[in-house]
């Protein structure tokens, strides 16, 4: 699995790309780590653009739980984006998909998140 | 081993179908016979057995008790859950009460859900019957006996006349009993939990309930994927969906179907039966989980195909 993120504003667009399996989970709570220990506390979120996953499996989905945890115990908020078909039925048996925010583009959460990291999106795309 | 019968296939407390699930089941029947003409009851039961179970039949509500039909002229149970009494009834309309039989019951833990039927097993009090019942606590005895003690319940334990023989297991050892090769293994659960892992005749069967499989820790998956490996069968503790048991219903000791298809996948187990229902779930959200279980298995299949089926009360499977 390979990660990049990206800062617009206060809002951090975090990319992983691949599977998110047992091994695959485990980089991404390493890749997470440091981002949600700088997110301030009571504004702005991570968005997880999903576009390039195409496969999470119960470990990874935990991996996202606790990040939201960790998030709403600082009122900050983390959510997912862009799902692949595969990934959207896989958040839908689990459940996932009413215990975390999904949006159907990056686009569409930065808009909710937050208006000035939507400008600085818009800017840069 | 030739079949897995189920007695009781409910967790945590048995329930009944309502008079309202009953009426809904019927429209929905009649609905899907409007236009149809059926000219015989053979044309009815054709018609019937096309419908799922959520309308036609009920999951059922009876709590744990799975018979291992060996070959033997010995029965084989796991848990004593309230479907132990029609199991005892079943087993006197056959061989009647007069003539001795031996039953070996293997007992994952004693939570009440697992153990009330007990004192509603006839057999248990017609002198002559033998009844082994093997678990890996220590206080499996005393539980039982407990559980009849005044005011809790009128009879005695005292009463039970059959001969009633305990025998406490250690986990991760290999014992001969009833013709099978049986090995028990510890599960997360309060209190503790025990599964079992039946070997005989080249058929492999594993009952794993009440069970928090969290798959965080790779050493521990990879033991359970052991424990499971090539199996005929898992009897799966699927009672909560997967966002349940990582959220508000953490820890309180039960897995979801999303784990049943990873770690059966990773063990290359053949058929998946889901088990120990949500009592909170009717016949329709048990058969959507199905479904929707079995559509996980499908995207997410790099092997063989799994069959993936939803235990009922008097289901039966053959090895």
């Amino acid at each position: 699995m390979h990660f990049s993120s990206r800062q617009f504003a206060d809002i951090v667009v975090a990319t992983p790309v691949g599977r998110v399996d047992h091994a695959g989970a485990g980089q991404l709570e390493q890749s997470l780590a440091p981002i949600l220990a700088e997110s301030s506390t009571g504004k702005g979120g991570v968005i997880l653009d999903f576009a390039g996953v195409d496969y999470i499996s119960s470990v990874g989905l935990r991996v996202l739980m606790i990040a939201a945890k960790q998030m709403r115990g600082r009122g900050a908020r983390i959510v997912v984006a862009a799902l692949q078909p595969v990934v959207t039925e896989i958040f839908a048996i689990s459940r996932f998909d009413s215990v975390l925010e999904v949006f159907p583009s990056v686009r569409a959460a930065i808009e909710k998140l937050s208006a000035p990291a939507f400008t600085a999106y818009d800017a840069a795309s | 081993m030739k079949r897995i019968r189920f007695w009781g296939t409910r967790g945590s407390l048995p329930v009944s179908l309502t008079a309202a699930g009953v009426r809904r089941k019927l429209v929905a029947t009649l609905r899907g016979a409007s236009g149809r003409t059926f000219g015989s009851d053979h044309e009815i039961d054709a018609y019937l057995d096309g419908l799922d179970i959520a309308v036609s039949g009920t999951y059922g509500g009876h709590s744990p008790c799975v018979e291992l039909e060996t070959g033997g002229s010995d029965y084989v149970l796991c848990d004593l859950g309230s479907g132990l009494r029609p199991f005892g009834q079943a087993a006197i309309a056959r061989h009647g009460p007069g003539s001795p039989q031996t039953y070996h019951i293997f007992v994952s833990h004693v939570h009440w859900d697992h153990i009330m039927g007990l004192p509603f097993f006839t057999p248990a009090y017609i002198p002559g019957n033998r009844v082994c019942i093997y678990g890996c606590h220590p206080w499996l005895e005393s539980a039982l006996r407990r559980q009849q003690e005044n005011p809790s319940f009128p009879v005695d334990f005292s009463y039970l006349r059959a001969n009633i023989e305990f025998t406490v297991l250690e986990p991760g050892k290999h014992y001969n009993i009833a013709g099978m090769n049986v090995t028990a293994k510890l599960q997360r659960h309060a209190g503790d939990s025990y599964g079992y892992r039946f070997e005989a005749n080249g058929r492999t069967v594993v009952y794993t309930t009440d069970s928090e499989h969290k798959l965080a820790e790779m050493t521990e998956t990879n033991d359970i994927v052991g424990f499971f490996r090539n199996s005929d069968v898992v009897i799966f503790d699927a009672m909560y969906s997967l966002a349940e048991a990582t959220t508000v219903k953490e820890d309180w000791g039960h897995s979801s179907n999303v784990v049943g298809v990873e770690l059966c996948q990773l063990a290359e187990v053949r058929h998946l039966c889901l088990f120990h229902h949500e009592p909170a779930n009717d016949d329709e959200a048990i058969s959507r989980v199905l479904a929707e279980t079995r559509r996980l298995e499908e995207i997410t299949r790099t092997g063989e195909p799994m069959l993936v089926t939803a235990a009922y009360d008097g289901m039966e499977i053959e090895l």
